[in-house]
């Protein structure tokens, strides 16, 4: 009892010299695996679960699930264009904006399909068919060929179309010197 | 004088004289006391009911009320705090309905302890009390336009905005309380809605002024503004002041989110495309008269907002003749950093049609452009940041109207606005 109270103490002056206010409940990766079952997904393909999807496979769950909001094959309406029908100008008007032509990262689309996607019924998908899809809408919009499986690693290795377009904005590279874009 | 212009002189004082009186008789109407008891004390008040038509504007073109904006009605507001059930809003996917017994915020990622806060933790650590304004970076959306829209009123035009005293933690005590590693730069924020939404904000910034917070004017933050916990990031662009905030992920690079690439990014006139355009530039605008309105002659006292993400609002300068001339308006009530401010200017409108403009200059030297000096910067097809002087013609019937300037004929093609789905605000 006396060994418990001494490492009960023990513990709470450790815990309040680290953080100050002792408050927060300090959580085990265990805990932290429901988070992670949610990753935010970054360019470097960081937090990108296992498995795989081609193009094939992502246009029958295209046809079921997105059809419906972003067309039969995603020239858009009544939400966003997803295939782009002609590259980025100055003359584009914004509804023809879409993924071929200004989305400058390919994991983007993997996070946001996962996490948002679809509108009503978001997070529900397992990775391989999120992987699917990104696979059909690459495929769409001429990135890759249409028999191209898509994974953690092959992901983050594709270079959109419109990544050389995109920079730090300057007054933000003025406070932050140090940012660069992935 | 001689005697026919006198009698002339005369009967007109006489016409104007009885003009007055028939005036005041038509006019008055006596306001007697209530004749019996009033309404009985209420836990809660409300409006007037007559005041129930002051509401958010909503494009009635949105695809779905789940994504898009409602826009606060500031052409009918006053002071620097936007009330709570006005406040301007924009969703992702809707308003989620949070328990706040269950409400949960992780702190994980590059840090040495992994965090986890319930609502009575936050509110237990010390807290703050900033006014800051809120902006949607579509905010002016509609100047994009041309020709410009003839009906815009001042609450389409800059409605994306609002300003409220919030209280929360700083963000600096629980990224101390969870230990930041060195290489941990980068703070990524998520939200508890549908979308998850997800942005992307520097660690010094999450350092430097970023508020945890959990109170909006002293109440709990209305659903729509992220309860039951929200980021206020101040300065910054709205989609980066992530509500129903669940979890910060302490990382290496920015997650590229699609908040920070296929929206929120900016294209400038050289075709570039800026990303991370986080600072909210100098904004002003006249409130009152400003499109929709009616004016009589006689005195008017012009009143607007002005702000600015880089600072403190220093002068607001306001021309009724068009641009010709411009002179200092005051501002009145608190002058704030990244807060609202209001200016007054006293103005006797002689019944003949003109154009009223205000244009801002905050503490660093930054001015608010003219509507071609903004387009020479930016892209027709650009969607946010759009910060230029808004016109209001006062036709000589008072009717006021938007008097932005059309561009010069041959300038690039007029850009659609609108067409897809959640960066519509306002079809």
């Amino acid at each position: 009892m006396v060994r418990i109270v001494l490492a009960l103490g023990l513990f709470l002056g450790l815990w309040a010299a680290a953080g100050g206010y002792g408050i927060g409940l300090p959580l085990t990766d265990e805990q932290l695996a429901s988070y992670e079952a949610l990753p935010i997904v970054r360019p470097s393909g960081a937090g990108l679960p296992e498995g795989e999807g081609d193009p094939a496979t992502g246009f029958e769950i295209y046809a079921f699930d997105c059809a419906g909001c972003h067309g039969p094959n995603g020239e858009g309406a009544p939400f966003d264009r997803l295939v782009a029908d002609a590259p980025f100008s100055l003359d584009l008007p914004p509804h023809r904006f879409a993924v071929g032509n200004y989305w400058p990262y390919a994991t983007t689309l993997w996070d946001y399909i996962n996490r948002a996607m679809p509108f009503a019924s978001p997070h529900n998908m397992d990775p391989d068919e999120v992987y699917a899809l990104v696979a059909y809408l690459l495929a769409e919009n001429g990135i890759i060929d249409a028999d191209t499986v898509v994974n953690a690693e092959t992901l983050a290795r594709i270079r959109m179309p419109a990544r050389p377009l995109y920079r730090v904005d300057p007054l933000t590279r003025q406070l932050f010197p140090w940012i660069e874009l992935p | 004088m001689n005697r026919r212009s006198f009698l002339q002189g005369l009967a007109a004082a006489l016409a104007a004289g009885s003009l007055q009186l028939v005036r005041a008789q038509q006019g008055f109407k006596p306001f007697p006391p209530a004749p019996t008891l009033g309404t009985p004390l209420q836990p809660i008040g409300v409006r007037a009911a007559s005041e129930a038509h002051v509401v958010r504007y909503i494009s009635n073109t949105l695809p779905s009320r789940h994504t898009g904006a409602a826009f606060a009605p500031i052409g009918e507001l006053d002071g620097i705090i936007t009330p709570n059930g006005l406040h301007f809003e924009r969703d992702h996917a809707g308003v989620p309905t949070i328990d706040p017994k269950d409400y949960r915020l992780v702190l994980h990622g590059l840090v040495e302890r992994p965090l986890m806060f319930t609502l009575d933790d936050l509110m237990r650590l010390p807290s703050e009390n900033q006014v800051y304004f809120i902006e949607c970076a579509g905010n002016g959306q509609n100047g994009y336009r041309e020709p410009p829209e003839p009906t815009l009123t001042a609450t389409r035009s800059r409605g994306l905005v609002s300003g409220a005293e919030w209280t929360g933690v700083p963000l600096r005590i629980l990224l101390e309380e969870a230990g930041v590693k060195p290489e941990g730069r980068w703070l990524l924020a998520e939200g508890a809605d549908a979308a998850a939404w997800v942005r992307s904000i520097p660690t010094e910034k999450g350092l430097r002024d970023v508020l945890v917070a959990y109170k909006q004017n002293g109440e709990a933050l209305r659903p729509e503004q992220g309860y039951p916990v929200r980021l206020v990031v101040p300065g910054w662009e709205g989609s980066i002041q992530v509500k129903w905030l669940r979890r910060i992920l302490v990382a290496g690079e920015p997650a590229m989110s699609r908040g920070e690439t296929s929206e929120y990014t900016d294209v400038r006139a050289d075709g570039r495309i800026d990303a991370f355009t986080w600072v909210m530039e100098p904004q002003s605008i006249i409130t009152r008269p400003s499109g929709g309105q009616r004016i009589e002659p006689g005195f008017h006292q012009i009143r607007g907002l002005a702000w600015s993400g880089f600072g403190m609002v220093a002068r607001v300068e306001v021309s009724t003749d068009g641009g010709a001339s411009w002179r200092e308006a005051r501002l009145t009530g608190p002058v704030l950093p990244y807060a609202l401010t209001r200016f007054v200017f006293d103005w006797n409108w002689g019944g003949e049609e003109t154009v009223l403009m205000s244009r801002m200059v905050d503490d660093q030297g930054n001015v608010q452009p003219t509507r071609a000096e903004f387009l020479e910067r930016w892209a027709r097809n650009n969607r946010y940041h759009y910060n230029a002087i808004q016109a209001w013609r006062v036709g000589a019937d008072g009717r006021v109207q938007n008097g932005d300037p059309a561009l010069a004929v041959g300038a690039a093609p007029p850009v659609q606005a609108g067409g897809c789905g959640g960066e519509v605000f306002d079809g």
